[in-house]
Order: structure tokens, then C-alpha cells, then sequence
């Protein structure tokens, strides 16, 4: 599963937020391939060095990349893991849907307990004496 | 397996899942109308549904929570938008286990008997997904992924 409670929730939204700039999924990128120092990154950008260095907080916040010092150096990496769930929520989707609609089927497939409930015209009152077989 | 199709979307943020069932339209609605049987198939054995509220109106909530194997409750909900039994669902939906999205159902009678039900998820969150996905992000990531992908699979070990 992604996201297990609304704290992953939240994690998700900052990922997706990370990922919504184009210099900053370029900055992830060049860091999933090699750890850079945010002054090497700055030149590569037509922008200052303090923006470039808040493209890396916002990322750094989503988890998608991990900063280290070394010397006066700061270090940027990629988290390859972060990248490869936020890349699979459409794969994720599927597996959830398919085991949902296997359990549909499987109900389904016990009998006609329910053939007649054309009935609900979207009130709240739906069948709901029906037990849990 | 009664998935007769899965198309994504990237562009539009969907996943589209369609499944065949011999049942009628109005039974396949009940899974939905029911709460006591909508917990019996939307989370999986090891993390079941309890549903507390059921309006299925425009407009109306349904809220469950899930539990985990360790006893901990994820709740989620729907915000209902679109009811038209036993053809059209639509809401709005915070599950626990994946990030905010519209979801669409769709059930049609089939002309051989039975019910043809179409499930389109939206992800609503800008256009996060459409950049994720659509604009060569994950052929881009795919080299370094895959690199890196045995030692992460150890790794979560």
C-alpha cells in the first residue's frame, strides 16, 4: 500500500506539491543519478543560489531527496524509494480496484440473496438489515 | 477474474477499471447501497471496513474506518456527489490507503444479461500527476530505478 493514515496522506500531497516544478523534478533527477552539492546544482540553474537552495527544502520535506554535509559542502541525493511509490499510485490503484472487485464477484457468486433490491432511489435508507453472512 | 479492462491515463490523472458480472445492475448497486455489505468488500480481509455513516445522497457522507492487523483505524470517506440507482455513483473519496480521488462507477446492463461496471478514479491533486506520469518523468527515473532497485528491495527487508 502508498499511504497507510493521513499522516501518509500528507506525505503524498507533499510529493505530489514537490514534483509540480519543473526545476525541482529536473534537481531530482541529477540527484537519483548522483549525490550533488547544492552549489554544483545552483549553477546549473538561471536562479540564485538561496532559490535553488529552497527547490532542495521543498523536495528535502517530501522525502524525495536527503541532504548531508560535508565540509562546507552540502550534499543532495535523490531517495529512489520515495520516487518509485509516487510513480506507482496508478499501479497501486489497480491492485486495490481488482481486489475490490474480486470480493464483489465473490459475493456475487454466493446467490440471489439481493435480486431484488432495485428499490434504493439514493435515500439514506438502503437495505440495511441484511446481515454479515 | 471478472476485470475485463484496465486503462490509465496519465494526462487525465485516471485509472479506469472494468469488471463483468452475471448479477443485474440493481444487485451490483446494492454492494454499494448496502453498508453492511459495502464492508464486506471494500477493504481487504486483513484491514475490513466498518461503515458508520451511509447517506448515499448528493451531497450525503459515508464514512467507515479500517482497521489495521495491528488493531490501529485508518478512517476514510466519501463525499457523495452523484446518485442515480442503479446506474450512476460519483464522489469524492479519502481512503486511508491511497491519496484523495474522484471515483465514477458505472453500471450498464448488458444486452447478453448481467452488468458491465466501469470504476474511473480521478486523481484531483493539480496537475501533480499529469507531470508525474505524463511528461516522461518515470521513463526519466526508470535508469537510475532500476539500479537501484535490488538493493531497495533488500533494503525494505
Amino acid at each position: 500500500m502508498v499511504v497507510d493514515s493521513a499522516a501518509g496522506q500528507q506525505a503524498v500531497d507533499r510529493v505530489f506539491h514537490a514534483l509540480a516544478d519543473a526545476t525541482r523534478r529536473d534537481i531530482l533527477v541529477r540527484t537519483l543519478q548522483a549525490e550533488h552539492s547544492v552549489s554544483a546544482l545552483a549553477h546549473r540553474y538561471p536562479m540564485s543560489f538561496a532559490a535553488v537552495q529552497k527547490h532542495v527544502a521543498v523536495l528535502e520535506s517530501a522525502a524525495l531527496v536527503t541532504k548531508r554535509r560535508q565540509g562546507r559542502e552540502q550534499l543532495v541525493s535523490g531517495n529512489v524509494d520515495t520516487v518509485r511509490r509516487a510513480a506507482r499510485l496508478l499501479d497501486e490503484l489497480e491492485v486495490v480496484w481488482r481486489g475490490r472487485i474480486g470480493r464483489l464477484d465473490a459475493i456475487l457468486a454466493e446467490g440471489p440473496t439481493g435480486a431484488t433490491g432495485a428499490t434504493e432511489a439514493g435515500g439514506a435508507t438502503g437495505p440495511t438489515g441484511e446481515e454479515r453472512a | 477474474m471478472t476485470v475485463t479492462g484496465v486503462r490509465k491515463d496519465p494526462a487525465a490523472r485516471t485509472m479506469t477499471i472494468t469488471a463483468e458480472f452475471d448479477a443485474a445492475p440493481e444487485r451490483v448497486w446494492r454492494l454499494w447501497a448496502d453498508p453492511r455489505q459495502l464492508e464486506r468488500w471494500w477493504g481487504p480481509p486483513e484491514r475490513p471496513a466498518t461503515v458508520v455513516e451511509h447517506d448515499l445522497r448528493p451531497g450525503g457522507a459515508v464514512s467507515y474506518f479500517v482497521a489495521g492487523p495491528d488493531g490501529e483505524r485508518s478512517p476514510g470517506w466519501w463525499r457523495v456527489h452523484v446518485v442515480d440507482a442503479p446506474r450512476r455513483l460519483e464522489f469524492a473519496l479519502g481512503d486511508p490507503n491511497i491519496p484523495a480521488l474522484t471515483v465514477r462507477v458505472r453500471l450498464d446492463a448488458r444486452a447478453t444479461g448481467g452488468t458491465r461496471m466501469a470504476i474511473e478514479t480521478t486523481f484531483p491533486s493539480s496537475d501533480a500527476m499529469v507531470q508525474l506520469i505524463g511528461m516522461g518523468f518515470e521513463e526519466g527515473m526508470s535508469a537510475a530505478v532500476g539500479q537501484m532497485d535490488a538493493a531497495l528491495v533488500e533494503g525494505q527487508r
